[in-house]
Parts: C-alpha cells; structure tokens; sequence
C-alpha cells in the first residue's frame, strides 16, 4: 500500500469517527465518549497530514507549522480549562470565530497560491464562496462574542433601512463572486474579503443578547460549510465531510434551538427581539407597588412548604449561587420537604446550560425537570422559588399576544400556591421585556444578590 | 476533474443526509454540547491550514498559512477541551426515567 493510500484511509478512519462522535453526543450517556473519539479521529487526522505528499513534495515548513500548533495549545488549553462556567458562550463563540478564520485563511491561501501557479481565470466557485462564508462566521462570532462579553450593548443594534442595507451587501458578495469568476481579477478577492467582513457584522449587531446562543449555532454551521467549500479547493474528503457534517447538522441544531423559545428562526434572525423596552401593558411601571420581603420571611415561608419548586435563571449562575441553592435545597429535603427545580430548555444562555451549572454543583440528575413535568409538578406546589430567572417565567408569553416573546413556552411559576422572587433590582430580564408576575399578588420579591440572599434563607431555614 | 467534482458533490450530498438524521432526536440539555462538539469537528480546517502551509511558496503563503494553523489550532483544542469540560458534569449521572429513584449521585 502507498503512502497516500495510507494516509487516505486513516483520513476515512478520522471521518468516521466524527459520525460517530456525533450520534454519540446525541445521548447523555455517550456524549463525553463521544467527545474523546472526536479529539482522537482529529488527532489522527492531524499525524496523518504530517507524512501528506502535495504535489510529488513532503511538505514544507514543518517547523513552522509546529510552532504554530504550540502556539494555539499553549493559548487554547488554559482559556478552554479555566474560564467560569457562565462564560461558557462566549468562549464557543470565539473558538467558532476562529475556526471560520482559519478556513477563510485556508482559502485566500490556496487562491494565492493558485493565481500564483496557474493562468489568472482559473479560480474556482468554492474558494470565493469559503472566503466569504468564513469571514461572515469570523466578524459575526466576534461581535457575538462582545455581546455576550457585554464589551458592547447586548441590545439589538438597529438603524433605518437596516435589512435593506444588509440584503444589499449580502447581494453584493454574491454579485462580485460572479465578477470575479467571470473577469479572474484576482484583486477583487481583498475587496470580497472586506465586504464579507462587513457583512458579518451588519448581520449580528441587530441580533439581540438573549439570541445571541441561537445565532452562535448558525455560525457554527456557516463555519461547517466554509470548512466543507475549502475540502471541495483541496480535494479532501476529509474536510467535505466533517464540514458539511457541522453545516447540515448545525442548521437543523438552530432550528431546534429556536423551536424551544418557541419562535422561527427567521423571527430570531431579522425581527430585532429585545429593541423595545417594555411590552404593552406595562406603562408607568416604576409606580406600580410590589410585595417585597426579607430573607427571614422566605425562610419561614418555605420552612412550612411541603412542595418547593426551584426556578433557577442565568442571574444564579452570575451570582455562583448553585452550591447556595443546593445547599437550600437540602436543608428543605432534610425537613422532609419535596423539593425539584424546574429547567426551562433556554435557561441560563444556551439550551442545555443550566443543566450543566447546576451539575456542576451536585444537584442530583433526578431533581432537574423539564418543562412539561416541572409545569404539573407546579399546579400543586406551596411555593415557586424563582432564583435570577425572569423571561423564563413571563406570564405575556401566553397571555399578550402583543408581548415579543408571545408564543415561548413558559414554566407556570404563577400556578403555584406563592412565588418568592429572588431579584438583584426591578430591572426587566436579558430580553428587556417587563414581568407582570412581578406584580401578582402571590409573588414576594427579595431583592439582593442571589448568593447574599440564599445564605440568608439558609440561615432562616434551619432557624425554623 | 468533472468526475472528480462529481465524486465530491455525492459525499456532499450523503453526509447532508448522514447530518441531519443524526441530530434529529437530541434532547435539549444536549444542545449545548452538542453545538460545542460540531464546534471541534470543524476544526479539521486544520488539516487545510497544515496543507496550504506546507505547499507555501510565497512569504505571502507563509504569513497566510501560519495564521491559519495557529487559528485552527485554536479551534481544535478549545473546541474539544470546553466539550469535554461541560459534559465531565454529566458523568456518573444516568439519564433519570420519570420514576423518582432514591439514587443520589455524589
């Protein structure tokens, strides 16, 4: 067998553990092997390029190239081991960027160096359409990086005639890849590449904070494809396939990530959620009274709950309050109390990430419930203990069809017998909309940090 | 080269296939891993990155293809170390069934 037989077959090995890296990252017991299988079909991947032949040549700049990799190590590893939890958004935005980055590098690359061996017309449809798509994933991931990083207003960023302006620029990079087919001007490639550029941000700045998640998985999958469009330049199949599998499996991923907060995908993309204030119904909000209480009155109110649901938010992860809550949660246990915590699928920043916080803190798998189970478990709850969460529980949701956010699935806080609201201030939630449940007569606040107020609780609980 | 095309577009096409039927039942805890996952299989840009590196003629190519590989780098490593970080808190946790066991997991 040949070298590049060899080297072929390892890159189908490689493939194929991507496949069923992926199937296995579908299930909560498999999804960490998973993970391995990937980082070893990768690694293989990456020794296997080492011994590549290109053009009858081993390669050159070995040196360099590992320089480069220690590099990225030595700079990936401890951001990816030692940045908090809450962060966890930003930092898949960044590695994404990067990865759109470096195939939109790998495609200038190769078209340089095609116009540098080759007659000036041959450049090719997958190389300008990997340039593109991504440096599109690159400027977007940053700027979805700053907002999430709150490096810049976490609203969404609008101006008249927005979408026009952004529907012309996305033309226009279709329009110049024409040009550029047909003329083989090879200098338009650095114009392409700065109206990508552009593009990627005019695209996201609209994109409010509490979707930026959504939009993270879009990206992802547009990085997918460029990845896919740079295997089709260097005919690796290696590269279509792992490309195009992220790219397929991301769209539909988005897809389902914006079916959970109940809206389409184009309603994330282009409705600009979030850029109104305050929904109907709630002018002149300031004056409106609230019930709030101390943190020894929630004790006490709990202390004589015999069923307590927890309604945990991002504001508990901000305050890195899970081991609090948990701790709570026990005391509540201890005094034969039945005790369970409602997961929204979009609580926390990201589908999935509240889940991992509060694993984090030993909340056992068994207490978390989904959406459906937590609702009837609430219809019969003393009291709903709502802990730095706010849109999650927004009553609009289902009854103000004039509410951004009418149509999202909600946890029924409301159905409970009282609602303890744990709040730093009355600041509206992450997508700026205004809570009635607030308002209710059932609900108490207890304003303060979500930590500061649960050792409290603690303290009061065990009082009782 | 059109057969060649053409062998390509059908790997293409298979794997859109291959794609979409295996993410179409996830539960949405996984969501997050499993985006952050997809996120580190693209990173075999890198192998790209390694390949345009080493045909580099020009100090142009170089600069180009170093940047590449160190952003790639970046991709694969991160990417597969912050996957693994959020699923090491599902370890030892079985996927409850809606009965209520008494199992607490450490």
């Amino acid at each position: 067998m040949s070298r590049g037989t060899l080297i072929d077959l390892l890159y189908l090995v490689s493939a194929t553990t991507f496949i069923v890296a992926l199937k296995g990252l579908g299930s909560p017991k498999r999804a960490r092997l998973g993970n391995a299988i990937a980082a070893v079909g990768m690694l293989i991947a990456v020794v296997a390029t080492f011994f590549k032949q290109v053009d009858g040549h081993s390669l050159y700049h070995l040196g360099l190239m590992i320089v480069a990799m220690v590099i990225g190590v030595v700079v990936a590893v401890p951001t990816a081991r030692y940045v908090r939890m809450t962060a966890m958004p930003q930092l898949v935005a960044i590695f994404n960027g990067v990865g759109g980055g470096a195939a939109s590098l790998v495609s200038i690359t190769e078209f340089v160096h095609i116009h540098s061996t080759h007659p000036a017309t041959y450049v090719t449809l997958e190389v300008l359409l990997g340039v593109l798509i991504g440096t599109v994933s690159f400027s977007g991931s940053a700027i979805a990086y700053a907002k999430l990083q709150e490096l810049m207003t976490g609203r969404p960023v609008t101006y008249p005639g927005q979408q026009i302006i952004n529907g012309v620029l996305g033309a226009a990079g279709l329009v110049l890849i024409v040009i550029i087919l047909a003329s083989g001007q090879t200098a338009l490639l650095w114009v392409l590449l700065a109206l990508s550029f552009v593009l990627g941000i005019a695209f996201v700045l609209p994109i409010g904070g509490a979707d930026v998640p959504v939009l993270i998985s879009l990206l992802n999958a547009f990085t997918g494809l460029a990845v896919a469009a740079s295997g089709f330049t260097l005919g690796s199949n290696l590269l279509i396939v792992a490309g195009t599998l992220v790219g397929a499996s991301g769209i539909l991923l988005t897809r389902l990530m914006s079916k959970a907060m109940g809206r389409s995908l184009s309603n994330v993309l282009f409705s600009a959620f979030g850029s109104v204030i305050t929904a109907s119904g709630a002018s002149g909000a300031d004056a409106r009274p609230v019930r709030s209480g101390s943190p020894v009155d929630a004790g006490v109110l709990l202390s004589f709950a015999s069923r307590v649901v927890i309604i945990p938010g991002y504001g508990l992860a901000v305050a890195q309050a899970q081991h609090v809550l948990r701790e709570l949660a026990e005391q509540l246990e201890a005094k034969g109390i039945e005790v369970f915590y409602a997961i929204h699928p979009v609580a926390g920043r990201m589908p999935g990430h509240m889940n991992v916080l509060l694993a984090e803190a030993n909340v056992p798998y068994e207490q978390l419930k989904e959406l459906d189970e937590a609702n009837s478990e609430l219809q019969t709850a003393d009291v709903a203990l709502v802990v730095g969460a706010n849109d999650t529980v927004n009553p609009a949701a289902q009854d103000d069809k004039n509410s951004p956010i009418y149509g999202m699935p909600i946890i029924h806080a409301d159905q409970a017998e009282n609602v303890l609201f744990l709040k730093r201030s009355m600041r509206p939630g992450f997508a700026g909309i205004e809570n009635e449940l607030l308002y209710s007569p059932k609900t108490t606040l207890i304003f303060g940090d979500a930590k500061d107020t649960l050792t409290k609780i603690v303290a009061a609980v065990k009082a009782n | 080269m059109g057969n060649v095309l053409l062998q390509y577009a059908t790997v293409l096409m298979l794997t859109i296939f291959v794609g979409v039927e295996i993410i179409a039942k996830v539960p949405s805890i996984l969501h997050t891993p499993l985006m952050s996952g997809s996120n580190a299989i693209h990173g075999v840009i890198l192998v790209g990155a390694m390949l345009v590196l080493g045909s580099a003629h020009t100090t142009l190519e170089m600069v180009l293809g170093f940047l590449a590989v160190i952003l790639a780098t970046l991709n694969v490593v991160g990417g597969f170390v912050v996957t693994d970080r959020m699923l090491e808190m599902f370890k030892a946790k079985p996927k409850a069934p809606a009965a209520k066991s008494d199992e607490v997991a450490s």
